[in-house]
């Protein structure tokens, strides 16, 4: 942008900005349509439109930006880990794992997706980097019988914090979405309120369709807050604002990179300016 | 939300007349629904742009048939325009070169390269007749290699056995140097997962790349990529020769605007559509089928 007069060929520009981040027209519409209500037709410099249009999502993300907290009161904090095939669960939980590791927690992972070839060995690998013990079925094996165990020997282990792996599912397929159903009704035979938390991991790379996933993880399994991956990219995750706004589901953290401290908390600024290109990266 | 289109144009051209041709008025009304259908099914924007630029000076002055009403006959032109930028003839696997004929493939992390290198295997082994090997160059990812040999355990297709600490290039190496000794016909190599960002993987993939000689470079796609397909599609083309793009999560509720971004962005052939993680969900492309996908029919 160049210092101009906030007009409509402006605000088109503003709203293509937003939509190329992936925030989806109808919230790109909104947002520019709030910045033009202050500012219509006045001088303003190109800081100030960025800065303005990062206050504006800022403002819808900063309620949602909540860092993922133990509960040290569980023995374990039971986290179910969900989200479409290929989104990043089973990093996140690696790194996740680390975190706590970090400030002396013990960590138990449970290998829940026994779906797909060598899943299993690769939580184990994390299980490894990680120092947490990581309970594994056999190839094939039932999932709920698998977090049901886990849980077990999470609490025969004194351990804080249990994250359970599950295989990754499109929403739309009903029947995998019930078999998540089931893990979750099977380890509520252990503990009613388990899973303490439900994650659901959204890749930064999607489109609208996070939206889709968003809505029905969250009526299949009560997602608790989201992860998003992959940011360390050119993908600018937009479409987490139109969750946001729609859902206001927490936002714990973001993975910018494969290694095991490659997971950050989630700040609605930091995040917010990314996409207005106010920190130009 | 191709009645949800048809609706909104409905509304836009509805007090056109039946008879005579699309004024220009008309189609610049019509072109703003088709830019937000567009943009909803995550089709790239500069794409969206010439796409409409291309679509506006077809329909102007098309003549509206007796038989149909002014949205309907937008919605054609805007439909086989699709097909004609999605590619409107099916293009195959590429199998002609001395034998092994060697394929590679790139793309994102987690788009699902190694599953489908598997089901490319299958479908050459079954429907090709071809002896086929696989290797995985992914010195990355945990358990990489080991999910590759997996598949090939599943499918009954070679792979190249392991040998850990090998860097990517040498493992092509021995890959084609095996696959010669053997008299495969065909070796694919998976690749680890990079972002178009990561000049030390993408300038491994160059490596890999300029060294193996691939007969097709596919560039393996997650149907469900929001905007950031223009980048990708940009940056992978830059540093190699992408031959084809498989489109995979076919199976989801996605409405694949990337694949238009993609193909439009690289110039090359949707290839194949992975539709499972199943080792038999691959198609071959169907321009109709996603298409209709953009356009919500
Ligand atoms: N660049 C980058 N890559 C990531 C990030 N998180 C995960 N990945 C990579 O994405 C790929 C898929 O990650 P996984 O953790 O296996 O994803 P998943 O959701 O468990 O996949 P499935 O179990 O197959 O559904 C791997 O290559 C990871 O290294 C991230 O934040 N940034
Ligand atoms: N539903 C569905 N899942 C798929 C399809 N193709 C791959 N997957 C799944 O997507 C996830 C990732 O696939 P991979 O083949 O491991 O992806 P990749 O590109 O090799 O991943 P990295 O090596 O980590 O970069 C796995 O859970 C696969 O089962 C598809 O067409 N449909
Ligand atoms: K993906
Ligand atoms: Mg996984
Ligand atoms: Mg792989």
């Amino acid at each position: 942008f160049t210092k101009r007069k906030l007009d409509d060929d402006v605000l088109e520009e503003l709203e293509e900005l937003l939509i190329t981040s992936d925030l989806g027209v109808s919230t790109a519409a909104r947002i520019t349509t709030n910045i033009a209500k202050t500012r219509y037709d006045k001088e303003i410099e190109p800081d100030e439109i960025r800065q303005a249009l990062a206050d504006e999502v800022t403002a819808i993300l900063a309620p949602v930006a909540q860092p993922f907290i133990l509960m040290e009161d569980r023995k374990p904090h039971v986290v179910l880990v969900v989200g479409v095939n290929g989104s990043g669960k089973t990093t996140t939980i690696g790194k996740l794992a680390h975190q706590f590791r970090q400030t002396g927690k013990k960590v138990v992972l449970a290998a829940g997706d026994t779906f797909r070839a060598a899943a299993i060995e690769q939580l184990q690998i994390w299980g490894e980097r990680t120092g947490c013990d990581v309970v594994t079925t056999k190839v094939g094996g039932d999932a709920a019988g698998l977090a049901y165990s886990a849980i077990e020997k999470a609490k025969a282990d004194n351990a804080d914090l249990l994250l359970i792996d599950t295989a990754g599912r499109l929403q739309n397929k009903s029947d995998l979405m019930a078999e998540l159903e089931k893990v979750i009704r099977v380890i509520q035979k252990l503990d009613a309120d388990a899973p303490h938390s439900c994650l659901l991991v959204l890749d930064a790379t999607t489109g609208q369709n996070a939206l889709n996933q968003t809505e029905i993880f969250g009526k299949v399994c009560e997602v608790t807050g989201l992860v998003m991956t992959k940011l360390d990219g050119t993908a600018r995750g937009g479409v987490l604002v139109a969750i946001a706004d729609k859902f206001g589901l927490p936002v714990h953290a973001i993975g910018v990179g494969e290694g095991v401290e490659n997971l950050q908390p989630f700040e609605a600024s930091d995040f917010a300016r990314a996409l207005s290109g106010t920190n130009n990266n | 939300m191709f009645e949800n289109l048809t609706g909104r144009l409905g509304d836009v051209l509805g007090n056109l007349t039946k008879r005579g041709a699309l004024s220009e008025a008309d189609v610049s009304e019509a072109m703003r629904e088709v830019r937000v259908a567009l943009l909803e099914a995550d089709v790239a924007l500069p794409v969206v742009k010439g796409f409409i630029k291309r679509v506006k000076s077809r329909a102007i002055g098309t003549e509206v048939l007796k038989s149909v009403n002014p949205a309907q006959m937008v919605i054609k032109v805007v439909h086989d325009q699709l097909i004609e930028m999605l590619g409107s003839e099916q293009q195959e696997l590429n199998l002609v070169a001395v034998p092994p004929v060697v394929y590679m493939m790139v793309g994102l992390q987690g788009s699902g390269k190694t599953t489908s290198t598997a089901k490319i295997a299958k479908w050459l082994t079954e429907k090709h007749d071809k002896k086929v090997m696989m290797a995985s160059l992914d010195v990355q990812r945990p358990a990489a290699q080991e999910q590759l040999r997996v598949l090939g355990e599943q499918t009954q297709i070679a792979t190249l056995p392991i040998v850990a600490g090998q860097m990517p290039v040498e493992i092509a190496n021995r890959a084609l140097q095996s696959a010669k000794l053997q008299g495969i016909d065909v070796i694919l190599l998976d690749t680890a997962g990079r972002l178009h960002v990561d000049e030390q993987l993408m300038a491994e993939m160059e490596a890999v790349h300029k060294n193996s000689a691939p007969t097709e470079t596919l560039l393996v796609v997650d149907s469900l990529t929001g905007q950031d397909a223009v980048n990708v599609a940009e940056q992978f083309k830059a540093r190699v020769d992408v031959t084809g793009i498989v489109m995979t999560r076919i199976d989801g509720d996605g409405r694949g605007g990337a694949a238009l971004s993609m193909r439009e962005v690289t110039g090359c052939p949707i290839k194949l559509l992975g539709t499972g993680e199943k080792l038999d969900a691959l198609e071959a492309f169907h321009p109709d089928r996603i298409a209709n996908r953009i356009l919500g029919m």
